[in-house]
């Protein structure tokens, strides 16, 4: 459904503007390199924009400072309604390695709502541009959570309490549910 | 002369060809010693929570359930695929895979958890603590992460704070 709505809302191409609130520039790195010809994402219509009152998408890079909340909500408010925010890189997604020290709040969704989850320190160039034909609808995701439960124990939980009987005609109750 | 110039111009465009990349429509295949997405295996996987113990970005969480299973989740949002759980690893049970496709919109989607039954010791019920500080990383112990609100904790003060130790602020907006 979201899938849908995002077809709909951005049929056309997508600006975006790319906001780094303390991150290490790694992925700002990476993100340039996707917008060079080699990796030319203005195949898919994505332009890069110098402000947010014009952008579609907000890539935010680095983790959530104290520093840099503030200017990271009043940048996302500036953009226009219909918007998508990607987290690009571990720092945007999870709070990155420093995620417990004083000056960092922690994830970019902790200040503003996040649509897109790019992990990866830096991810790929290929892996943004992964992100981003999810975001657009051209691919499906592949990841999907890994559960792996033990079955409950064969061996019967043997209590006296539920031993009844005398001498030789002791009778273990619970012995049929096991 | 400005015409030929014109056409040098052309031929040169002709011969260049296309450099971009067709990358989601074909497939882009990573160099070998590429490290992605960590892989854990239950089967081999012994749960000593060495690699909870030595993460850089605290991203695996343990929680002992009871005395014979453990849960060990790896949250994967600030891994830096940095490796070292899979070099910790007695039983070489964590891979480092060759996955960089794992953009999602869920942050969920990258959990990965594991039920774990835990071989103590017969007489006192826990394993050894190492005697150099060195073996001390590498602890089997317990631990009681808080695996509902993704939140790890700090093992000398778990006991002592009843409030969480990991305390949320709150940010400054007017």
């Amino acid at each position: 459904m979201l899938k849908n709505l995002c077809q709909k809302m951005f049929g056309r191409s997508l600006w975006v503007y790319h906001a780094n609130s303390g991150g290490c520039n790694g992925c700002d790195i990476e993100v340039l390199n996707v917008l060079t010809p080699y990796y030319d994402v203005e195949r898919f219509g994505i332009k890069l924009v110098g402000s947010p009152r014009h952008a579609d998408v907000m890539l935010c890079q680095g983790p959530a400072l104290r520093a840099t909340a503030r200017a990271l909500r009043y940048a996302y408010e500036a953009m226009p309604a219909p918007k998508l925010v990607f987290a690009i890189g571990g720092c945007a997604c999870g709070g990155g390695i420093w995620h417990d020290t004083y000056a960092v709040l922690g994830p970019v969704e902790t200040v503003i709502p996040v649509n897109f989850y790019i992990p990866g320190c830096p991810p790929r160039p290929e892996a943004i541009i992964y992100g981003v034909a999810v975001a657009v609808g051209l691919v499906d995701k592949k990841v999907a959570p890994v559960e792996f439960k033990q079955l409950p124990l064969p061996i019967p939980r043997y209590h006296p309490a539920d031993l009844t009987g005398r001498d030789e005609m002791v009778v273990y109750e619970k012995a049929e549910k096991i | 002369m400005s015409m030929i110039s014109k056409f040098k111009e052309a031929i040169i465009g002709l011969k260049a060809g296309c450099v971009t990349l067709h990358y989601p429509a074909q497939p882009r295949p990573v160099a070998e010693n590429f490290r992605g997405r960590p892989i854990f295996d239950a089967q081999k996987c012994i749960g000593c929570a060495g690699c909870a113990n030595n993460c850089p970005a605290r991203e695996i969480l343990v929680l002992d359930v009871c005395q014979e299973i453990r849960i060990l989740k790896y949250l994967g949002r600030r891994c830096t695929y940095c490796g070292r759980c899979a070099d910790v690893c007695p039983e070489k049970a964590i891979t480092m895979s060759h996955e960089f496709e794992t953009a999602t919109n869920k942050i969920g989607d990258l959990h990965q958890r594991l039920d774990l039954f835990m071989s103590t010791c017969q007489r006192c019920g826990r394993c050894f603590k190492e005697s150099s500080p060195l073996e001390q990383l590498k602890l089997k112990g317990y631990r009681f992460d808080d695996l509902d609100h993704e939140r790890w904790i700090f093992r000398s003060r778990a006991y002592l704070e009843a409030e969480p130790v990991v305390d949320d602020i709150k940010i400054e907006l007017d």
